[in-house]
């Protein structure tokens, strides 16, 4: 059977280079960074080798300014608690965007409990922050905002540098969770005009458990794990080597890559979204059509829901994700196609195509020409379609509910 | 270890007795967009008996198995027999259900009884029911909140 893996931001398979980098610190050179004997010598430097390397891959003149954490959710827990309570002198207002990751959203509403108030900037129908919104949201103790790169489930990559402006202005701290941007398009914290960022290794095909948070030099940050004087004395506890080495070398590779990466994945996806919209009727689709992830593609199906079309889909050995409440464990709808403006039914029958370099045409033509027959056959056993059709006979098709 | 049985999947990927009945005697409809399950049942009796079960459901793969569970159990019993048919039996004959689908995606036998309601009061045989739109909210069906927004809206609260 074909199988065709577009679930890339799930997870991502390590490149071979990557998987070699690692090796060494799975094996002989098991020692801890700290130790000042020649088992810590290997180690020691493997962990400044990646951390220039992570640095140049976002535009960091500094390497010390990259802390190294375990994953994406650290990052951003350990930017939004760090940085506002270091900052709570001077005030206890909090501003982030209505689609934020679930490790933004709760760090916020952790610190809610703790006195801090939150406002949610919303976001316009294509799932795009209006920095004007973010001016209007400001109070005299606004002391943090964070708003992400792009938003991992409807691929919108979001105004930063407009935002920046208007936090320089106030001389205001500008956090951006770019975990889904970082290794996958161009990210360069200066042309962002960002004072802290969080990433993750494993969307540029470095291993799971690997992600750094950059924090400019002179902004105050609380550790969140505290101990010892690992990261500067920011982020205590034994570095996993393997997967930092494995950061850095994958960081290196996406750096070197990233212009032939966009270039590939663009016009696949551009071919799955021109395909998909064009062969099934009443399909949405979620995000912005141009300022969107290069390899990312999202839909509504309308009258289906989307753990079902991802369950045919598997059985064609296709592999995607869906953001339907049946499909989170939470049996909740996303909260960024509600956020969007999307009604739940809407909501219910998303599909999420994530392409990597792996990719390849047949698989885009594969999944296009399944596509339409697994559609039809829930539509067929659907009472929203046929509520939807009895209510059109004879009349003209509407463009679809809104 | 997969997320459904083999039963569930079967039943999910060869769905029996999907359709409509025209002229139905009976229509159950349950389940709402925000919870993310929708079942319409259809039954049509003949002395005493299911003699038809159809249905059309809007959900999950554990949503459209349980339906295709439900309409087979139900098929060419009598309405006493049909009216033991519940969640946990569903559950059963499915060779078990992920716990978070349990609630959510067994409506199945709620639906049919609705179906069944709906015949008896037709036909004259039932005088009143005070129909629940889905049985793990509290909310009485309402003309104003048909798909039950503000029950289940309250269920996700307190979850």
């Amino acid at each position: 059977m074909t199988r065709v893996y577009l679930d890339y931001s799930a997870a991502s398979p390590l490149l071979p280079e990557v998987r070699e980098a690692m090796m060494p610190f799975l094996g002989m050179d098991f020692g801890n960074p700290l130790s000042l004997h020649d088992w810590g010598d290997a180690p020691r430097e493997v962990l400044e080798t990646a951390r220039q390397q992570v640095a140049a891959l976002i535009g960091v003149s500094d390497p010390e300014e990259i802390i190294f954490t375990s994953c994406g959710s650290e990052s951003n827990n350990f930017a939004i608690k760090g940085l506002a309570l270091a900052q709570q002198n001077k005030g206890k207002h909090i501003i982030i965007s209505a689609i934020e990751h679930f490790s933004v959203m709760n760090s916020a509403k952790s610190l809610e409990k703790q006195g801090f108030e939150i406002t949610q900037v919303p976001v316009d129908k294509n799932g795009r922050v209006d920095p004007e919104n973010v001016r209007k949201a400001l109070r005299s103790d606004t002391i943090l905002v964070s708003v992400m790169h792009a938003n991992g489930e409807v691929g919108t990559i979001q105004p930063l540098k407009e935002i920046s402006e208007i936090t320089k202005e106030r001389k205001l701290i500008l956090h951006t969770d770019a975990v889904a941007t970082c290794g996958v398009t161009p990210v360069d914290v200066k042309d962002l005009g960002v004072d802290a960022l969080s990433l993750a290794g494993n969307p540029f095909y470095g291993p799971k458990g690997s992600a750094a948070l950059w924090v400019r030099k002179g902004v105050r940050i609380l550790p969140m794990l505290d101990g010892g004087i690992q990261e500067g004395g920011r982020r205590a506890g034994t570095e996993d080597v393997a997967a930092i080495a494995g950061m850095g070398k994958a960081a290196e590779i996406a750096a070197r890559d990233l212009t032939a990466r966009v270039a590939h994945l663009s016009p696949l996806r551009d071919r799955l979204i021109e395909e998909i919209t064009a062969r099934i009727p009443h399909v949405v689709v979620t995000g912005d059509r141009i300022k969107r992830l290069p390899g990312h593609a999202s839909f509504c199906v309308e009258f289906i829901e989307g753990e079902a079309m991802l369950m045919l889909l598997n059985s064609q050995g296709v592999a995607v994700s869906s953001g339907s409440s049946c499909t989170s464990r939470a049996l909740k709808a996303s909260h960024v196609l509600l956020a969007m403006g999307y009604s739940h039914e809407i909501a219910q029958g998303s599909l999420l195509f994530t392409l990597g370099i792996q990719n390849k045409p047949a698989d885009i033509e594969h999944v296009i020409s399944v596509m339409p027959q697994i559609v039809n056959r829930l539509r067929e056993m659907s009472p929203v379609y046929s509520k939807f059709l009895k209510a059109n006979k004879g009349g003209q098709l509407n463009a679809g509910i809104q | 270890m997969p997320v459904y049985s083999d039963k569930v999947m079967d039943h999910f990927m060869h769905p029996r007795n999907v359709g409509e009945i025209e002229n139905a005697d009976g229509v159950g409809e349950v389940g709402n967009p925000v919870c993310g399950d929708m079942m319409t049942f259809y039954v049509k009796v003949k002395d005493n008996r299911l003699e038809d079960v159809k249905y059309k459901t809007f959900g999950c793969g554990a949503a459209i198995a349980v339906s295709s569970m439900v309409s087979e159990m139900a098929k060419g019993a009598t309405i006493e027999e049909a009216r033991e048919i519940t969640p946990e039996s569903v559950a059963k004959m499915l060779e078990g259900l992920p716990k978070q689908k349990f609630h959510c995606s067994n409506l199945g036998a709620q639906a049919l009884n609705k179906a069944i309601d709906d015949y008896l009061l037709k036909s004259g045989k039932l005088l009143s029911n005070a129909n629940k739109c889905c049985q793990f909210c509290d909310h009485e069906e309402s003309e104003n909140d048909p798909l039950c927004t503000q029950g289940c809206s309250v269920e996700q609260k307190s979850s």
